[in-house]
Order: C-alpha cells, then sequence, then structure tokens
C-alpha cells in the first residue's frame, strides 16, 4: 500500500484554473479534494460599486459562453422591484438569444470532452459548428461572445430581417450533424469504455448534495426552471426535458446532446411565433429599483443560477448575490470520482461541466 | 419569477397554508413571516435555527439548500444570513423557495453549522466564513476556500473593508 | 603590398565579408525556424480562453502559422499567452510556469485583464495587469478580442523575432508579492 498526494493543476490542458488534490493508492483514487479559488475575481464585491446598468457586462463575464442566460435572473431581479412589464417582442428576442446560447456553450463543452478524452476531432468539429451560430448571434447583437443583449426592460435592439432564415439554414444542417455526432463520439466503443458506468452520482446523493443543471437530470430527477417556474414566454413553447437513470458520465454527455436538439426546436418556433411590437420600454436611463429584495432564477446551460439582490434605494446595489450551477455542483466532484483510476479522472471531471471562472466568480 | 408580479392585496393561497403551518408549529422561535408568490421568507431567532431547520427537513420535506448568503449590516451592528431551500422530490413544491434567515451580533459571529442536516451547504458556509468572518460551529472543515493562503485583512465582504484600489 | 596599415583594413573588410556571409543568414535561418514553431503553454485562465479555441479550430487556423496546441510538458513551449484576469492566488503560479520555460521564451498579454486590469480593475484580488511579474512583448486589448486580433498579434510578434538577435538576454523583474 502506498499512498500519494498529486496536485493536479492549477495549470492543466483542459479549461481553467481549477487544482484538485487527489490522494492515491497505487493508481487507484482514494479522495479527492477540491481547490477552487485561482480565478477569484470578487465579483460581488465590485458589483456594489456599479450601478444597475454598469453591472450588466460585469455579471455576463463569469460564463462569458452563454451569456444571455446569466443575464436572465439578473434582469429579472431588477425588474421584479421596479415593477416593470417588458413587451412581449422582447422577450421572444430573449428567449432566442437565450437558447443560442445554450447551443454554443453545449458545443464548447463537447469540443474540450474532446480534448479530454484523446478525440482530436471532437474538438474541431464542435469549434467550427459554433461558428454557425456564433454568426447568428453577431448579426442580432454585433459581438461574437459577450453581448450585453439584455437589459432591464427588453433587450438593446430588434432582430434584422435575414435571421430567421439564416437560422433555419443552420439549425437543418445541424440537425444531420448531430447524427453525426452520435455516430462517431457517443457511440464510439472507445468512449463508451471511459464512460459508461463511470463516475456514477445516484438519485439520493444528487438530492442531497443540491446539484443541478444536467448533472441532476442525468441521475433520474426531471427539474428545470424553464418547466417548473416558466419566465419569459417558455409557458408557451413546447419542449421537452432530456432525463436518463443511469448517472453516469455518458448519460451526462447525452443530455447535452438531447437538450442541443431542443433548443433548435425553440428556437424554430421562436421564430415562428414572434409578433411585433416594441422590444424594450423606454427607461430614459433611470434604473434605480426601490428598497426591496428578491430571489430570482433560471436556467443557464450548466444548471439553474440565481441571484439574491438586495436595494437600500441608490444608484449601485447594496448586495448582489450570484449563485452559479458550477459551484452548486463543485460538491459533487468528490462523490463521483471515489474509487476511479487517475487515468478516468479527466473524462469523469468534465462531465460535471464545471466552468472554474464561474463557481469562483 | 414572472415578470409581471400583480400587487396582490390577498396573500396567495398555498404559501400562505404552509406559512401558517410554520407559524403554528414554531410558534415562539419566528420573528416573522413574508410571503410573495412562490418565495417565503421566515425569520428566526439564532437561538432556534438548529430547530427550524429540522423542522424544514423533516416535516415540509426540503431536501437541499440552494445558497447560504451572509449580509453586513453595520448600522445595526448585525450580520443577517439566509439559507435559501428548495425541494425536488415533491413535484408540485418545485417552485416554491423558502429563505430561512437570522441574524447575529457582528462582534462575535458564531452560529452552529447545517452541515449535517443538509450536506449541500458545505461549500457556502466555508464561503460565508471567509468572506465575511462568520464562524460555523461543527463545520467538518471550516478553511479559506477562494482568497490566497496569505490573506491578512480583514474579510472582504465587510461594509468597513477598504478597498486597497479604490 | 602588405604592411600594417592595409592588413588592418584588410582584415576588417574579412569580418564584414564573414558577417554577411555567415552570421547574418545564421540569425535568418535561426529566427526562421523560431517563427514557425511558437508552441503555447496551455494556460487557459478565464473569459479570453473561449477565443483561443475558436482560433485553433477550423476557420481561424492558428496551425498554419505553426502554433501547435502541443499539449506537451512547459519545458517544449516558446510563448506563454495570459488569456484573462491573473489574481493573486494564481500569480506565483504563473510565474513558476514562466521560469520553467526555456529560453527564447515570449509572452502575449491577450485581453484587457491582463493588460491593466480591465472590468476587474478596482477588485480586491487582481493584479493591475500582468506585467508587474511578468515581461510583456506583445499588448492586446478587448473584451474579448476577436480572434482575428489573436492572429495579429501572432504576426507582430513574428515581426519581432525576425529583427531580433540570435541571443538575446531577457530582463525579468522580480515577482510582485
Amino acid at each position: 500500500m502506498s499512498e500519494l498526494t498529486v496536485t493536479v493543476g492549477p495549470q492543466h490542458p483542459g479549461s481553467g484554473h481549477f487544482a484538485l488534490i487527489v490522494k492515491l493508492d497505487g493508481d487507484k483514487i482514494v479522495e479527492v479534494i477540491p481547490d477552487p479559488g485561482y480565478v477569484h475575481r470578487g465579483d460581488e464585491k465590485v458589483s456594489e460599486n456599479k450601478n444597475y446598468i454598469q453591472n450588466i457586462p460585469h455579471f455576463e463575464r463569469p460564463a462569458i459562453l452563454d451569456a444571455s442566460n446569466m443575464l436572465f435572473p439578473y434582469v429579472h431581479a431588477v425588474e421584479d422591484l421596479m415593477k416593470l412589464e417588458v413587451p412581449v417582442r422582447g422577450q421572444y428576442i430573449r428567449v432566442i438569444m437565450a437558447e443560442l446560447n445554450r447551443i454554443i456553450s453545449h458545443l464548447y463543452y463537447f469540443a474540450i470532452y474532446g480534448i479530454f478524452v484523446g478525440h482530436s476531432t471532437m474538438f474541431m468539429w464542435p469549434v467550427a459548428d459554433r461558428e454557425h451560430f456564433i454568426d447568428l448571434a453577431q448579426m442580432i447583437s454585433g459581438q461574437r461572445v459577450g453581448f450585453a443583449f439584455l437589459l432591464p426592460g427588453g433587450v438593446r435592439n430588434d432582430i434584422p430581417e435575414a435571421v430567421k432564415e439564416r437560422a433555419n439554414e443552420a439549425c437543418n444542417y445541424f440537425e444531420k450533424r448531430l447524427i453525426e455526432y452520435e455516430r462517431i463520439f457517443m457511440n464510439n466503443p472507445i468512449f463508451e469504455k471511459r464512460a459508461k458506468g463511470m463516475g456514477i452520482l445516484s438519485k439520493e446523493d444528487a438530492i442531497k448534495l443540491g446539484v443541478v443543471g444536467p448533472t441532476l437530470r442525468a441521475s433520474g430527477i426531471k427539474s428545470d426552471i424553464r418547466k417548473d417556474e416558466p419566465y419569459a414566454v417558455y409557458d408557451k413553447l413546447d419542449f421537452e426535458i432530456p432525463v436518463s437513470k443511469d448517472g453516469d458520465s455518458w448519460a451526462r454527455a447525452w443530455i447535452h446532446i438531447e437538450e442541443m436538439r431542443q433548443s433548435m426546436s425553440i428556437i424554430k418556433q421562436a421564430l415562428k411565433d414572434i409578433p411585433s411590437g416594441p422590444v424594450k420600454l423606454n427607461l430614459r436611463g433611470q434604473v434605480r429599483p426601490p428598497p426591496g429584495e428578491t430571489f430570482t432564477r433560471a436556467e443557464s446551460s450548466r444548471g439553474a443560477v440565481s441571484f439574491y439582490l438586495i436595494s437600500n434605494g441608490g444608484m449601485t446595489p447594496y448586495r448582489l448575490r450570484m449563485i452559479t450551477p458550477s459551484f452548486r455542483n463543485l460538491r459533487a466532484i468528490s462523490h463521483i470520482t471515489k474509487g476511479l483510476l487517475l487515468a478516468d479522472l479527466p473524462p469523469a471531471f468534465w462531465s460535471l461541466d464545471y466552468w472554474p471562472v464561474e463557481a469562483d466568480r | 419569477m414572472s415578470e409581471t408580479p400583480k400587487i396582490k392585496h390577498e396573500p396567495p393561497k398555498r404559501e400562505k397554508k404552509i406559512a401558517d403551518n410554520i407559524t403554528v408549529k414554531l410558534r415562539k422561535d419566528i420573528l416573522e413571516i413574508e410571503i410573495k408568490p412562490k418565495r417565503i421568507k421566515v425569520k428566526v431567532k439564532p437561538e432556534s435555527i438548529k430547530k427550524a431547520a429540522n423542522f424544514f427537513k423533516n416535516k415540509l420535506n426540503i431536501d437541499h439548500v440552494a445558497s447560504v448568503s451572509g449580509i453586513d449590516y453595520p448600522n445595526d451592528n448585525e450580520i443577517e444570513i439566509v439559507y435559501h431551500t428548495g425541494t425536488y422530490k415533491h413535484k408540485d413544491l418545485s417552485d416554491l423557495v423558502i429563505a430561512l434567515a437570522f441574524r447575529i451580533s457582528r462582534e462575535t459571529p458564531k452560529t452552529p453549522s447545517l452541515t449535517e442536516i443538509w450536506p449541500s451547504t458545505e461549500f457556502d458556509e466555508r464561503e460565508t466564513y471567509e468572506m465575511l468572518g462568520v464562524i460555523f460551529e461543527g463545520h467538518p472543515k471550516l478553511e479559506k476556500l477562494f482568497l490566497p493562503e496569505d490573506w491578512d485583512d480583514i474579510p472582504p465582504l465587510r461594509k468597513d473593508f477598504k478597498n486597497p484600489r479604490r | 603590398m602588405v604592411n600594417g596599415a592595409t592588413s588592418n583594413v584588410f582584415t576588417g573588410k574579412l569580418n564584414q565579408i564573414l558577417e554577411y556571409s555567415a552570421k547574418a543568414p545564421l540569425r535568418y535561418i535561426i529566427n526562421w525556424g523560431r517563427i514557425y514553431s511558437l508552441w503555447p503553454v496551455h494556460l487557459e485562465t478565464a473569459c479570453c480562453s473561449v477565443e483561443w479555441g475558436a482560433v485553433s479550430g477550423p476557420r481561424f487556423d492558428v496551425e498554419r502559422w505553426g502554433m501547435l496546441g502541443a499539449f506537451g510538458a512547459m519545458r517544449q513551449c516558446d510563448v506563454l499567452i495570459i488569456l484573462g484576469t491573473v489574481n493573486r492566488k494564481m500569480a506565483p503560479r504563473v510565474k513558476t510556469i514562466y521560469d520553467q520555460m526555456p529560453e527564447p521564451r515570449y509572452v502575449i498579454a491577450f485581453g484587457a485583464c491582463s493588460v491593466s486590469g480591465g472590468l476587474y480593475f478596482d477588485s480586491y484580488n487582481v493584479l493591475p495587469g500582468v506585467d508587474t511579474i511578468l515581461p510583456v512583448d506583445i499588448y492586446m486589448s478587448g473584451c474579448p478580442p476577436r480572434p482575428e486580433q489573436l492572429l495579429q498579434a501572432l504576426i507582430m510578434l513574428q515581426n519581432k523575432i525576425r529583427a531580433s538577435k540570435i541571443r538575446s538576454k531577457k530582463y525579468v523583474r522580480n515577482t510582485e508579492n
């Protein structure tokens, strides 16, 4: 019996700075202790010095891949305190941006999964296919990532006419590509051997640890904020929530693929049903909520993101707490890696879709 | 959270029923209850936090905690700690968030840890410890989580923390 | 007639001829090898790293210029691209990574946060720019910069290397505590 403690990280060929302290017995993992904090930027303290409009690009940056999903609960919190009603066309455009962001983020997940498993085609293909959706986002908002597109009271500008046709082309192309992804990656015998049956999170543990997102849905619990507590126009759209009972890394990856299919269906429906009208309220720059507090949540691509806003009537928030899905899934890392070999640690760890910048804020 | 909360003069029925249940069972420990659509906030006395938490878990079937937040009120000389809880098992309560709040003194902020009741609070309590200086008694590993190892200033989220770069 | 004065001129001219014929092509060849095989360290710090992922992809293919994403040890890498915010817990580790790289090594500060602190300039935990701990060759600002700007930074670095000597000592500042 030889015990060894190895520090994996903070610089590692994966994504983000995050260290794992791994206690080994030979090659078998005994315990994994996460060590976050290498990208802690003090978001909550910095937000107290910025006014409510300056906080918009600030709160996109933790998970810049799905910027619009991160901003949803923030604008809802401000609108809740100020009792604003957003025009319906603005809400439809918000949903379109949110689902585009979801596809972009899930494709990046598969790209990095390819690197971790050693499948370099799976890195190149998602990165290339992402560009189609980033082009769409660029047509709508003008930026590739980090759009700052959602405002309290609506969205920044209207969508151009050509978006509808371009979006339908991109979705039709990508639906055929997803079948190829399943063939080369999900049903690839090497990936199946590395991911099926590995990193199992049971249903009881998932509930007890309070995890969110695809990690929760892969363990058999059907919970999604878009269905539990519908916001924007999600109650008018028709989509399903994929759930799996296995709880292993393969199931978590499979849920990402199914969610991309549902997102494309939502985008097509939203572009068909969108009414005409204004896209934002004219607040004349006066965004100053009265004193009060509120707790709002939304479903981002990694799970449920929540904002707890306490305002004392000033120009800047008194306290603004952001609870991100990666921070809530941090608790699951030690559970799913017990008993694995050291070489199986990267795929099991990445299947949780842990984004260090979001967890550290 | 719906984007158009109408100003209700009558509190919503389901939330009122749950709030009445809590008031009946935990009579003297409660200071105040606020009811909004899909959100209930229960303010308890700091000594009875464990009793309230056990009641939430066993009788109301709250099975996880979404977050632990700490807010510094230097004017009242108090720190308020809020546990936002939820349930996954009961489908008809899945959109309800019940907040359990209490206030402790700012000079000696001490409170019992709830990790035995809800294991999902482990990392959140560590973060509140390093950001606000609150000591959670009974926590399995109360150490720094995010701040650098050689941090020697007061906890940063306190209102009297002087930011050296501003 | 070879006497003292003319032999000095003769050796002076010979030195010049040798320099033009051997040293300059030698420098050209060595720099040519360095320019088209810059291997970066895989240091994906924060938000800007998604643009690094896009740059390594098929559309903005950076491998055309020889910058392979070689996930080897740091002893094999030439260039350190700081993609994002460097905070106080990570700063000693970034310095350790820089120290492990063999000479000649270059640093590109990519993104507003590594140039000057960016959006988080007034945070208690963020360094005001990575040039407080490392000597930076190329600064590229943006939040995040477009992938084409990363290619521009690469070409600027290549021009800088093309004009430099074979052996150049870098001035390394002390680590900030």
